[in-house]
């Protein structure tokens, strides 16, 4: 059983947990899976600075931030007891892609020549860490949500805006990769 | 924006504007007692998400370079099983755990579905992570990963700050 739960586990058990996410929150009390909200209720929380965005009774929204709370348990739980103890299978062909670019690979779920403290203070900390998490944080707001409010609670719904926003997601991702990517390892 | 009378006190409970993950129950929620169901939902989607290896940022550059199927098994699952839920929930009329009736959002479209989306997508393939695995990447111990959550925060709050300048 443990030894079946290390193992990765297969897209379709991921899938199938995933969206029951959103009926579990809707019926444990009308709450709405979107999970970039944290970030807006964080901000609410913490530095309003009289922003009219940030202006709101955030403690109503409180379930957001014990959501995300037990997302981070979640982790430490999983990397701590449900470890899996074989090196993670990355495709041949984006391994063969990110040697081409220099990107040095391992076998863990991030790479480390990237996703490393020393890096901090590096260009490609820079790019990686700030100005790649200011987008995110950036882009998710202004899109009005991210992969779970749009790409999963807001098409489970059928908006058709959610549909949209899932396509620019995508797109963008592709831009990156494929375009800038090349040019970006060029200068790190 | 959303208004609903609260019957107790007579407030009205103010939503966030455009906010995609509202809270519509009507009923008075305590701070932890009410909550901790939450805080256990995250904590078991948080599991899913390392043991899927969803928090893979090799795993997003696999999606992006379309040499994995994994990604797009785990959304298309999920939509589906999401999309199912939500048809059901309104066909049967089912209602929440405190008797009320679940409500739906339509949302309207606005220029910014376009140009955040793709401002996230961007991000998305460079750090390898949607605001989810985030949280659950610093609980794995990727520590680093910190400073790209503080740095998702300061972009949130600076699209508060701009928010009236942006073409939406």
């Amino acid at each position: 059983m443990l030894d079946t739960l290390q193992q990765p586990w297969p897209w379709y058990v991921a899938g199938i947990l995933i969206g029951l996410t959103v009926p579990t929150l809707l019926l444990l009390g009308n709450k709405h899976f979107g999970i970039s909200s944290s970030l807006r209720h964080i901000c609410a929380a913490c530095l309003p600075s009289k922003i009219p965005f940030f202006q709101y009774d955030w403690r109503k929204e409180i379930w957001n931030l014990y959501f995300v709370g037990g997302v981070l348990l979640g982790g430490v739980i999983a990397s701590q007891l449900l470890s899996n103890p074989d090196p993670v299978i990355v495709s041949e062909a984006t391994i063969a892609d990110l040697h081409a670019l220099n990107i040095e690979t391992d076998h863990q779920l991030m790479p480390s020549s990237i996703f490393n403290i020393d890096n901090i203070f590096t260009l490609k900390g820079l790019i990686f860490f700030v100005v790649g998490g200011f987008m995110v944080g950036f882009g998710t707001r202004y899109a009005g949500g991210c992969t779970s409010g749009h790409s999963i609670m807001g098409l489970s719904n059928l908006q058709w805006p959610s549909l949209v926003a899932t396509c620019c997601f995508m797109a963008g991702g592709f831009i990156m990769v494929h375009v800038i990517f090349p040019w970006l390892f060029t200068i790190l | 924006m959303q208004f609903s009378e609260q019957p107790d006190t007579a407030s009205v409970i103010e939503h966030p504007i455009e906010c995609e993950a509202p809270n519509d129950q009507i009923s008075n929620e305590s701070l932890i007692g009410s909550n901790i169901k939450y805080l256990i939902v995250g904590l078991l989607f948080g599991i899913v998400f390392v043991k899927a290896e969803i928090i893979s940022w090799y795993r997003i550059q696999e999606m992006f370079r379309l040499h994995a199927f994994h990604m797009y098994g785990v959304i298309g699952t999920a939509v589906v099983v999401g999309t199912i839920s939500v048809w059901a929930i309104k066909k049967f009329h089912i209602k929440t755990i405190q008797g009320e009736t679940v409500i739906f959002h339509k949302k309207t479209f606005q220029w910014g579905n376009v140009i955040g989306g793709t401002i996230f997508g961007l991000g998305w393939a460079i750090t390898g992570a949607c605001p989810g695995p985030l949280f659950a990447q610093i609980g794995s111990g990727f520590l680093v990963v910190i400073i790209i959550l503080l740095s998702a925060i300061a972009g949130t709050w600076m699209y508060g700050l701009l928010q009236r300048k942006l073409p939406h």
